[in-house]
Formats: C-alpha cells, sequence, structure tokens
C-alpha cells in the first residue's frame, strides 16, 4: 500500500488493524496528520505501551523500509549520521601513491560518496531512496542535549551538510517517529516541531481486543481473565506497572505452562513476567494477591 | 487574512471558495486565535507559529466531524502529556460550554455583545490571572506573615525610635564584622532586616556542582581516543604515513542537581528563606530540579525559573496548598520516587533533601523510600537546620530511620553552613560513597554519640 491510498482517518485505522496494531480513532488522527502532513510524531508513554511498535507498523502498512535510530547517552554525528571509511582511504592513499596521480584529484576522490559510511540518519535522507521510509529515532531522551539540538535541524530542512561533499537533501521526506519515555524531559524546541501523542494505557476492552490480535491462538476465557488481572495490578501501588508488552509476556508464559485459565499456583510462579521489582512482588503478594485473582477470575 | 496558507506546495487544490465559505474560514481561524490565546494564558506554549500550522493542518481533516476537530487540535497544540488535563478543560470550556452561555445571554439583549469584545475565563483562572497582573504593591505585604510575632514588634518599635534607619543602615552592605557575625547566626533568630540582607548575600553566592563525566568526546590536544576523522585529513599530506596523531577526549558537564525541601509546620522559621536559597542555586546552576513538600509533593522548578526572588518565592507559594501544614516525609518521597524519580535522577544526580525530620507518617514508609532514593541517585544530602546546635541529636523516629540511607549529613541552620554546603557540592566526584551496611552502622553510631 503506498501513502496515496490512505485518504482517510479510517484507512490508517483499518491499515494498522490489519496488521495487527488495534488504534484508538485519536492516534490514528494523528498518525493520519502525520503522513499528511509529514511532520514528525513525539510518542510518549509509559514503556511497554506500544510506541516502537507504530514504526514497525507504518513500515508494514506502506512497505517501505524501517530505519531505525536506538538513543543512547553519547550519541553523536559518526554513529548517527556518518562515518568515513578511514581503512579504505589510507589503502586508497597507498594505491594512489604508487599510481602518482595528482593531490587534488586524490582529495576528491578520497572524501567522496565511495568512502562514506552512511548512518541512519543519513540513510533516512539519501536522495537514492525511491519510497520515502519510516525513520525510528526510538528513545531520544536517553540521548544528550547536544544531540538533540543537531537533530532539531535535520527535522526542519531534512538535510546534512557533510563540510567534504556538500548539502545532501531528502527527495521524499522521511517520515519520522520519535519515541520518549520521559527519562529526561525533551526541549520545547524539538516539541514544537512535531506532532504529539500520549499512549495511555488501554481500557480493559482494547487490551482484550489487543491479546486477541497479536496473540490469534490464545483461548478467549484466558484473555478475558489475563486483561482483568493486569487491569487491577495498573491500579495498585506498584513502582513499575505492567505494559501491554508485558500482558503479552505473561500469557505466552502461561501458555507455555498449559493453563487455560488463571490458577493461583502457576500465576504466582510467572509473575515474574509481570513485575519486574522486588519491591512491587511483595506488594501484591498475599492478601492483595488472592483477591486481585479473585476479582480477576470472577469478571468471565 | 483567510484560512488557506499561502506559499504551500503540500496544499491540495481546491475549488474556488464562495463568500460564505470564506466567511466561515475567517470566522473559524478567529476562534482557532481566541483558543490559542486562552491556551497560551493558562500556560500552554501555543506560539503564532503552531497556530498558523494548525490552520494548515486543519485542512486535512472533516472541521464538521467534532472527534477528528477535537483530536486535530490536540494533538497539533498540546505537547505535554501533564498539560493534558488543563487542555480538555479548556476546550470543553471554549468550544461547548462558553457557546452555550453565550447564547443564553444572546436571548436576553444587551448583554451580548459587551460579552462577546473581551474573551472571558472561568472564574478560578480569571480569579488566577487577575492576581497574576496586580502584583507589585503586595511584594511587601507578602513577605510580612513570615515573621514571627516578636521580630514584627521589634521591627515596629525600631521604626518607632529611629524613623531614619533605612538611611543610616549601610547602604553597601556591611561592615566585616557584622557580616562575619551574621554568617554564624541562626536564621531563626532573625530581624527583618536581617533577613533581608542575607537574601542578598545569598543572591551574591556563585555556585558550583561536581562534573560527571559524559559519554561525548571532544578534540583536545592531549586524550585517550584516537581523532580517526581529522588524523586522516591531517596526514594526507604524507601519504599514507601517520605522522600527527590527534586526539580526543572525554568531556565534563556538570551533574544535574534535584532539590527536594520540606516546608511543613515545624520549618516555617527557616522554609521561606530556604526558597530564596533555592531559587538563587537553580538560576546559578544549569540543571536543577527543584520539590517542595509537607503533606504532599509539588513541583516548584517552573515557578522558580522567574528571574525575580520574589516573584518567584510568591508564585510558589500561591502553588503549594500544603504550606506549615504537617509533615509526611515517607509519603512525599514515595510520590517522587514513583512519578519523578525516573525523569530527573538520571546522569548521576546529586540529591538534596532539605528536613529537620520531624515525621508524622509511617516509618516503615520512609525507611523504604529513603533506600530507593538513595540508590537511585549518585549522592543524598540532608540539611538539616537543628543540626547547628551542637546539642542536636537525631532522635525523632523520623530523623533516625533515614540517617543510614544519607551521604552527607549537614546543618543547614545558618549562611556560613549554607557557604559549606557550597563548597561540599563543588567538590562531588565519580567515587561512590560507601554504602554498605557497616558503613551505615558506623555513620549512625557517630551520630548517636555526638562527634561530627
Amino acid at each position: 500500500m503506498d501513502q496515496d491510498s490512505l485518504n482517510t482517518i479510517e484507512d490508517v485505522q483499518r491499515a494498522m488493524f490489519a496488521q495487527n496494531y488495534i488504534a484508538d480513532r485519536s492516534l490514528a488522527t494523528t498518525v493520519y496528520l502525520a503522513l499528511k502532513r509529514r511532520k514528525p510524531l513525539l510518542l510518549e508513554g509509559e514503556p511497554g505501551v506500544g510506541k516502537t511498535e507504530i514504526a514497525k507498523v507504518l513500515a508494514a502498512i506502506l512497505n517501505t523500509r524501517l530505519i531505525r535510530l536506538q538513543c543512547y547517552e553519547g550519541i553523536d554525528v559518526s554513529t548517527a549520521v556518518y562515518e568515513w571509511n578511514y581503512t579504505r582511504q589510507m589503502l586508497h592513499i597507498r594505491l594512489m601513491e604508487t599510481g602518482g596521480a595528482g593531490r587534488q584529484e586524490e582529495l576528491k576522490e578520497i572524501f567522496g560518496p565511495d568512502f562514506l559510511i552512511q548512518r541512519p540518519l543519513l540513510q533516512a535522507i539519501d536522495p537514492a531512496n525511491t519510497q520515502a521510509p519510516v525513520l525510528l529515532i526510538d528513545e531520544l531522551d536517553r540521548s544528550d542535549e547536544e544531540f538533540e539540538a543537531y537533530l532539531l535541524e535535520l527535522l526542519s530542512d531534512f538535510q546534512i551538510t557533510i563540510p567534504e561533499i556538500g548539502t545532501i537533501s531528502a527527495v521524499q521526506t522521511p517520515i519520522v517517529i520519535i519515541t520518549s519515555n520521559r527519562t529526561r524531559e525533551i526541549h520545547d524546541a524539538l516539541r514544537r516541531r512535531c506532532l504529539y501523542y500520549w499512549i495511555d494505557f488501554p481500557t480493559l476492552e482494547k487490551e482484550y481486543q489487543i491479546v486477541l490480535a497479536r496473540m490469534p491462538g490464545v483461548p478467549e476465557r484466558l484473555a478475558r481473565q489475563v486483561c482483568a488481572f493486569v487491569r487491577e495490578l495498573r491500579s495498585a501501588d506498584l513502582f513499575k506497572v505492567p505494559g501491554i508488552a508485558e500482558t503479552l509476556d505473561w500469557i505466552s508464559s502461561l501458555l507455555a505452562l498449559n493453563q487455560m485459565e488463571l490458577v493461583e499456583e502457576p500465576v504466582r510462579d510467572t509473575l515474574g513476567a509481570l513485575l519486574k521489582y522486588q519491591d512491587d512482588v511483595l506488594k501484591v503478594g498475599g492478601s492483595e494477591f488472592t483477591r486481585m485473582l479473585k476479582k480477576a477470575t470472577g469478571v468471565s | 487574512m483567510s484560512t488557506q496558507p499561502q506559499d504551500n506546495h503540500h496544499y491540495r487544490a481546491l475549488e474556488p471558495l464562495t463568500p460564505i465559505e470564506i466567511e466561515r474560514g475567517e470566522r473559524l481561524l478567529y476562534r482557532l486565535t481566541e483558543f490559542g490565546r486562552i491556551l497560551w494564558e493558562v500556560g500552554i506554549d501555543v506560539g503564532p507559529r503552531k497556530m498558523l500550522d494548525l490552520a494548515e493542518t486543519l485542512n486535512y481533516v472533516d472541521v464538521t466531524n467534532k472527534e477528528d476537530f477535537y483530536h486535530t487540535l490536540k494533538c497539533s497544540l498540546l505537547a505535554k502529556h501533564e498539560q493534558e488535563a488543563v487542555f480538555d478543560q479548556m476546550y470543553m470550556y471554549y468550544w461547548y460550554i462558553r457557546d452555550a452561555q453565550n447564547k443564553k445571554k444572546a436571548e436576553t439583549p444587551g448583554a451580548a455583545k459587551r460579552d462577546d469584545k473581551h474573551m472571558r475565563l472561568p472564574p478560578s483562572e480569571r480569579k488566577r490571572l487577575a492576581e497574576h497582573l496586580n502584583t507589585p504593591q503586595e511584594q511587601r505585604k507578602d513577605l510580612r506573615p513570615e515573621m514571627r510575632e516578636s521580630e514584627r514588634r521589634r521591627r515596629a518599635d525600631e521604626k518607632f525610635n529611629d524613623p531614619d534607619d533605612d538611611d543610616t543602615a549601610t547602604p553597601q552592605g556591611l561592615a566585616y564584622s557584622a557580616l562575619e557575625a551574621l554568617r554564624k547566626k541562626d536564621f531563626e533568630s532573625f530581624t527583618w532586616d536581617e533577613v533581608q540582607e542575607a537574601k542578598r548575600l545569598m543572591a551574591e553566592m556563585r555556585w558550583h556542582l561536581g562534573m560527571r563525566p559524559t559519554r561525548r568526546k571532544r578534540p583536545s590536544r592531549r586524550g585517550t581516543y584516537p581523532d580517526m576523522r581529522r588524523i586522516v585529513r591531517r596526514n594526507l599530506k604524507y601519504g599514507a604515513e601517520l605522522l600527527e596523531l590527534t586526539w580526543r577526549k572525554t568531556k565534563h558537564k556538570p551533574r544535574p542537581l534535584v532539590i527536594i525541601c520540606d516546608i511543613s509546620g515545624s520549618m516555617s522559621l527557616y522554609s521561606r528563606l530556604l526558597l530564596h536559597f533555592i531559587h538563587t542555586i537553580s538560576n546559578g546552576l544549569l540543571n536543577v530540579e527543584a520539590f517542595v513538600f509537607g503533606t504532599r509533593l509539588t513541583r516548584i522548578t517552573r515557578q522558580l525559573k522567574k528571574r525575580d526572588v520574589d516573584d518567584a518565592v510568591r508564585d510558589v507559594s500561591k502553588n503549594v496548598q500544603d504550606w506549615s501544614g504537617g509533615t509526611r516525609i515517607g509519603d512525599a518521597l514515595h510520590f517522587f520516587n514513583q512519578k519523578w524519580a525516573r525523569r530527573v535522577l538520571g546522569r548521576g544526580a546529586v540529591v538534596l533533601v532539605i528536613s529537620d525530620g520531624w515525621d508524622r507518617g509511617e516509618a516503615s514508609v520512609l525507611e523504604v523510600e529513603m533506600d530507593r532514593l538513595q540508590h537511585s541517585c549518585h549522592r543524598l544530602i540532608w540539611l538539616n537546620p537543628l543540626l547547628g546546635s551542637p546539642e542536636y541529636r537525631p532522635l525523632t523516629i523520623g530523623m533516625k530511620t533515614a540517617l543510614p540511607y544519607i551521604d552527607n549529613f549537614l546543618p543547614a541552620h545558618n549562611l556560613d553552613s549554607l557557604i559549606h554546603l557550597g563548597n561540599l557540592l563543588g567538590t562531588i566526584d565519580d567515587s561512590r560513597p560507601s554504602r554498605s551496611t557497616a558503613a551505615r552502622r558506623k555513620a549512625v553510631a557517630a551520630w548517636s554519640k555526638g562527634t561530627t
């Protein structure tokens, strides 16, 4: 499917559904606008609610390349944008020496596109791209302010200047998805350039839909109970609340143990798939646990 | 003005608009700008550029669909999750409630016209705005309640005895010996003038925070990492021999500082002055987050961004509800650990807790939260104003519980202690303080015996 066939919000919603991604109307609207207006989309939300997944789904819908840039502290131009292939450059100089070519030509050749290693950002705006790629800038909050400032420039013009070669600008403006877990505040200047969407934890019904869509073989009864139990967990005062990713994880653990519904013993044993802190496990254990389980199994 | 953006190649080709459509478009644009202004007034960052952008974006959705219209406005104008509730409220108010109100008014002739002219806000917001607008005179009034009864009386006496006091009192600051005395004096026994002087001195303090190595590198003459990009460039002239080497080394940045200050009743003698202190720190350093708590935690970083101390402090007191109430340190830290720790404690932060340790919450909660807090920061410093008196022993349950998890336990009762704190902050290095059980036991034992 290409982008022109996504002409309404419903189209987007349907296409995402076809990729097993259940999107609210609000999310579909935002994605639709991001596509139409070619504005970067900034997604925030608790870990495990499907921020990164959106980029993957979009790439699949548009049948285009997904270019992923995982941010980390200290990410810089040579790892995110481009780097020269030094070994090749050195070897080439040796060869030229024996051949005896002119200095000027040498220079031109050595700092030419042949010796350039493209990193994700440069790949995304490569004029050779015949189709606009999806550029996923994952967990931007992990990078430092310097990188964010660089990104600002890139996202407004979609061009990169390499001193030795010149300015490279995108022919096909990439579709940019930025995600953040809010371990650091993203600067206002960057926010201003993006469409913003906060992905919340899904409602009970929506999570159930998601589970069915993502795990076609799951018994409905189990799916209902799991969703109800996870919802109970989310309302408890936990340090790390389980996301959808954990829900799916947990179901596959339960399925691996051949469970058809929630029974106390196996649930306790597999709680590690949902809760990642010892404090949380302790808090949920005991009477609270029995109450939640009763409530969850009582639902179906 | 028209709704059509001018120079835009994305713009979808449309039929020429009929006069009615143009009029409608203009009305919509007018209302959008008005809505933008309301958002701006309640603190959502909406500039003209965003509004223009929105006008263009609206071409792509069906504006008669209420739901889509709402989602479009939201994803274009909002940029922070925290402001979502305010946005929704304002949206409801502007696009639904206000219309209904206006319609009602329109039925009673005469009233409508006046309402159309100036924008209206809900009563609570209007009050806030009004307060915000007429400030300058209140400034002095606001500071007075903080003084104790005795001080106020003394001040009145002084005024009575010596009406020209203001002129004679040191235009350039106090003489050296007086200054020395002031630095050693407990905040608790400050007079009004001394408070003013202390504020001035605080404003002059300069702050440095220990540096942390970042993962970034910068070029340098000597370093540990070869700078390949420049090495190749430099050595081109020698052919393929690498004769000149250039290097890169680790870049250093100051650590972030997080201040969590107690403003409950028992701290009331200190808290306003400490707020001034926090204000000077946050204006002097780049990366400071500030919180205050009594029974609940409030983030005051944004309020402290105001340049003028008195403005900032007034703004804080307006936003904080549990001023001079009870203390629940454990609950406040719990909230901090849950909601804020991940967002502000990255990158080797230094945490400064300012409290006297009078806690009415449960000790077990406090213990768990202190443990977690200490584990998630680089250095945990606790400032206690009571520590200034030599007989003080950390005997209250709160202080006793928290003590094992504190890396540095320091007084904060006079200017000298704050200067001392400044020196300590400047020397924080990469080494982790010892946090083993044995080290903790030793520290606690030392404190209960009273050796500092």
